[in-house]
């Protein structure tokens, strides 16, 4: 099946989804997210058939002028994969987290305005779909748009918590700004180059002598996109509005969102790390990212006491990281994985750990009633089987070897000392480093400390099978993460 | 084969973090590890151990195990031993079983993954797999201002570590490769040729990587304090086995790939192994516990397994120093488990460690005064031991190249200063066992119990490989030819 279907699939199923649930009676809205998880899963198997205009170079459908905006290549199916596999994961952990989302959006009970919540996602993850193949600046604008329209309905959700109201404008205000960088950005590229087409804009080389309004626009974009992937000069937005946000937005927020502003900005900057004019101002602009986002991200994690809070410093954090493999700019050769490959990889064992992390954090945050690091107080002796699971997936997000987040800090490392980036090795590891102590201090405290009161968290079916997949993956994938680079060749 | 070594004390790990009674299930776990890890030391030549699983493609990761060569049989014989022994002196407080001993077979199966690795990735992911329990211990269940100790050992560990890492990775990316036997056959015939400036900062990085993680001088004050606050198995394991291996990956990585950079800083290796004997020997003569001072005599013997690395570094013609090495890792890991064994036992038959509450012990119990006697003369390098061995061929092997005509180099100047630690020994092992055991009883001691029939079956279990060592030096020897 050509693979723009994809697209095409997910937001029909989206919008059936919105069309049944006005059908569904009030109490089981719940169906609603299941039957989006179906589709999902459905839209993920077709996925791995989908094929593009080269596998059938004969046919009619290849010769469409439709692929001058669209490609499907590995990259592009892995994140397909991708926000495919998140928003299933968030929409299965929407549904365990309906009381809090009755009880804020209706009243406690009444599941009347919880429907559309496991519809919006689908059509966010079209958007994320879209972007895995845009080729040109565009389309991947509109596609992004989707994506960010979407997260400002899902981040002020819960029409009745102040949290979230406020979360839902601060992402707003600066998500717009954000938008504004970035047209402003893409404006000064198709000035200069004369094309927004991706595969056509390496062709600027031979039109511009004074490289200047070039890197100008570029730097624009890439100011516009750090909002998406959570990175200094933009990342003032991520603590509040994760704190706000529905603890699954949080989730399908801090994955999904910032892995599609990765895939795009690994589009956009392709052609212009391939030339000589621009390569070295921006990898220059790249590392000054990841250098000023890693320290921030690490350093201000450290005081946290919100975990939730926390996990938003960690993921600018991990998007320092991720930026630091991309200011590697190195080619995958024929022994070793270049820069984009370990940005997949890193991305798709950070997925693993922090979805696991946050189903545990939605019910505790249902039982516990708050998302404090000291209401997991005692959580190792009330629940040991759990807390272990949550060590295991924070020790994995810490960078413990053995568990899939060492995988990928250790190819970023890799990368990063092979290209000579030594300043960014030595701030990677003060922040590898300040990565334990705020992380354990989490695991401190579902071991040492003394709980406030011994009841035990119960979790849902559905959310004790996602953990024990998610961390029976963390620590596969930390000693054979093999099948995860399958998918990138 | 190697594997089963590895897995089985995480296995019996997860076992018994599941609920399998703890205390039986680790003393099955280690006690199969000893079998087996004997076994498979004195038959290493054995391909049959080899073991590797393709874990990722491009670039080529394997988690394989293998004796790489002799050193590695020895350092495992030295893990299962000492495994066994700590397993069997561990007494888990009350509620805490599954943690105790969890931690303890979780340590044991780092330190052999790493000691049996033979992919640099694995290796380094062993050695801090061990790491973590070691933390927890002391921060959970330490003595003391455990805390503290527990964050102290936390960074200093960590840095070590990560420097370390930046040291292999920049290794295996000049290498392309991370199989650590394919490293060594190409740094020896040419087909990896690592100029010498780069040598010299890979070294510098391996130096203080592995260094901290040794305790090397100055990046030693972490040890002392973490040996003392530690539980019983848990310094027997990290000061015995895990410690290690920092020098185990000076002799394995650092020698034979980037032997002119290691050159270039036999100078300050030289110094600072000498602050390791001379500093902080004064230090421990200076202590008022059995237990730190014992951390910090743990310390100062690492600076004669460094001299007999710094004498196989000074030239390529040495044939001495690795051996000596060795011999003395093994020699000391054993001993020094042996020695925090007994401190253990004397503190629960006594309810103190401090000098200055204790003496005359040798009466209420003769045994455990044997014993101990026997492990701090085995600890001071007298005869029939075999640290003396060891130390022995130490000082020998900085001599290997001496020619009357030359006249002594630095290697030989500082083996002559290294000389007088044995002399420091002497002071502080003497005057802590005199503290001790000599002179009238005093309250705590009087009613002290002598060694059970349980305590004894670990401290033969680690003298008797001193003693058999000692006397026939060759069974190790033969194993590193």
């Amino acid at each position: 099946m050509p693979a723009y279907y994809l697209e095409a699939l997910t937001v029909t199923l989206g919008l059936a989804l919105l069309l049944a649930e006005a059908f569904v009676p009030s109490k089981s809205k719940a169906w609603v997210g299941i039957a989006a998880a179906i589709g999902l899963g459905a839209v993920l198997f077709i996925t791995t058939i989908a094929i593009g205009p080269e596998a059938k170079p004969g046919s009619a459908w290849a010769k469409w002028p439709l692929w001058n905006f669209y490609q499907f290549d590995s990259l592009a199916r892995f994140y397909k994969i991708f926000a495919l596999v998140t928003t299933l994961l968030v929409v299965l952990m929407s549904i365990d987290y309906r009381k809090i989302l009755a009880r804020f959006t209706e009243h406690a009970g009444s599941e009347n305005g919880t429907g559309e919540f496991y519809a919006l996602p689908v059509f966010a993850c079209a958007g994320m779909m879209w972007l895995a193949s845009a080729k040109d600046l565009a389309g991947a604008f509109v596609a992004l748009e989707l994506v960010t329209v979407t997260f400002y309905i899902l981040v002020a959700y819960m029409r009745r918590n102040v949290g979230s109201l406020e979360a839902g404008v601060k992402y707003l205000i600066l998500g717009a700004l954000s938008t504004g960088f970035l047209v402003y950005g893409i404006a000064w590229v198709y000035g200069t180059t004369g094309t927004m087409s991706l595969s056509e804009i390496s062709n600027f080389k031979f039109q511009i002598s004074n490289p200047a309004p070039l890197l100008f626009g570029i730097a624009l974009v890439m100011v516009g996109l750090a909002f998406k992937i959570g990175a200094v000069p933009m990342q003032v937005w991520i603590p509040d509005v994760y704190q706000g946000a529905p603890t699954p937005v949080t989730a399908f927020l801090s994955v999904g969102s910032k892995a599609a502003g990765f895939i795009l900005l690994v589009r956009f900057l392709e052609p212009f790390l391939a030339s000589d004019l621009t390569r070295g101002p921006v990898l220059k602009l790249l590392i000054i990212l990841a250098i000023a986002t890693l320290l921030f991200g690490n350093l201000a994690a450290i005081p946290q006491t919100n975990f939730k809070r926390l996990l938003g410093y960690s993921s600018i954090a991990h998007a320092g990281f991720l930026l630091l493999a991309l200011a590697c700019g190195t080619p995958p050769e024929e022994n070793s994985l270049g820069s984009v490959q370990v940005v997949s990889l890193y991305l798709a064992t950070y997925l693993i750990m922090t979805l696991g992390v946050f189903f545990v954090l939605a019910q505790v945050r249902i039982q516990r009633d708050g998302e404090n690091i000291s209401d997991f107080n005692g959580l190792g002796k009330s629940n040991p089987t759990l807390a272990l699971a949550l060590t295991i997936l924070l020790a994995a997000l810490a960078g413990m070897p053995l568990t899939a987040g060492f995988i990928g800090k250790f190819f970023v490392f890799s990368l990063a000392v092979e290209a000579g980036l030594w300043a960014g090795v030595g701030v990677a590891f003060i922040a590898a480093a300040a990565g334990f102590y705020y992380y354990l201090k989490v695991v401190r405290a579902m071991w040492w400390a003394e709980p406030a009161d011994r009841q035990p968290v119960t979790l849902p079916v559905i959310s004790k099978a996602c953990v024990a997949a998610l961390t029976l993956a963390t620590l596969v994938f930390g000693i054979w993460p093999q099948p995860i680079l399958a998918l990138l060749r | 084969m190697l594997s089963i070594l590895v897995f089985l004390p995480i296995i019996a790990a997860v076992a018994v973090m599941l609920g399998a009674p703890a205390r039986q299930t680790s003393i099955a776990a280690a006690g199969a590890n000893l079998a087996l890890g004997l076994w498979a030391a004195f038959s290493w030549k054995c391909a049959c151990w080899s073991f590797s699983v393709p874990v990722l493609e491009k670039p080529a990761l394997n988690l394989s195990f293998g004796m790489q060569d002799g050193i590695s049989a020895v350092m495992i014989a030295l893990s299962v031993l000492v495994t066994l022994a700590a397993t069997l002196n561990a007494r888990a407080p009350e509620g805490r079983e599954k943690l105790y001993y969890s931690s303890i077979l979780l340590i044991a199966a780092g330190a052999i993954g790493a000691f049996a690795s033979t992919d640099l990735f694995f290796f380094f992911a062993f050695h801090e797999l061990a790491l973590i329990p070691s933390f927890l211990m002391i921060g959970i269940l330490g003595r003391g201002d455990r805390q503290a100790i527990a964050w102290k050992i936390t960074i200093y560990l960590s840095l070590g570590s990560i420097v370390l890492l930046a040291g292999l990775v920049w290794l295996a990316n000049l290498a392309g490769t991370f199989d650590m036997p394919e490293m060594v056959a190409m740094a020896k015939d040419g087909r990896l040729v690592i100029d010498p400036a780069t040598q010299k900062s890979i070294a510098a990085l391996l130096i203080v990587g592995f260094g901290s993680l040794v305790s090397l001088f100055p990046m030693h004050s972490w040890a002392a304090p973490a040996y003392a606050s530690a539980p019983a198995p848990v310094a027997m394991l990290h000061a015995g086995v895990l410690k290690k291996f920092g020098l185990y990956g000076l002799i394995r990585v650092a020698l034979p790939i980037v032997p002119e950079g290691m050159q270039a800083w036999l100078g300050v290796l030289l110094v600072l192994l000498l602050g390791n004997l001379l500093w902080c020997g004064m230090v421990t003569i200076s202590q008022k516990r059995f237990d730190s001072m014992l951390g910090s005599a743990s310390v100062m013997h690492m600076g004669y397994i460094f001299l007999g690395i710094a004498a196989a570094i000074s030239s390529p013609e040495n044939t001495l120093g690795i051996p000596a090495a060795v011999l003395l890792m093994f020699a000391h890991g054993v001993s020094v488990a042996l020695l925090f064994g007994l401190a253990d036992r004397i503190e629960r038959a006594t309810g103190s460690l401090d000098f200055a509450d204790l003496g005359g012990l040798a009466k209420s119990a003769p045994a455990l005064a044997f014993t101990v006697g026997f492990a701090a003369f085995t600890a001071m390098g007298l005869t029939v031991s075999a640290n003396f061995v060891g130390e022995v061929f130490v000082f020998l092997s900085a001599f290997q190249q001496y020619t009357p005509a030359n006249g002594l180099d630095a290697l030989q100047i500082t083996c002559i200063f290294a000389i007088w630690g044995v002399v420091i020994s002497a002071v502080y092992m003497l005057r802590a066992f005199r503290g001790m055991f000599h002179g009238p009883p005093v309250d705590a001691t009087r009613n002290a119990p002598d060694l059970t029939l349980a305590d004894r079956i670990p401290a033969l279990l680690l003298a008797i490989p001193l003693l058999c060592v000692g006397l026939y030096p060759n069974l190790l020897l033969n194993l590193l030819r």
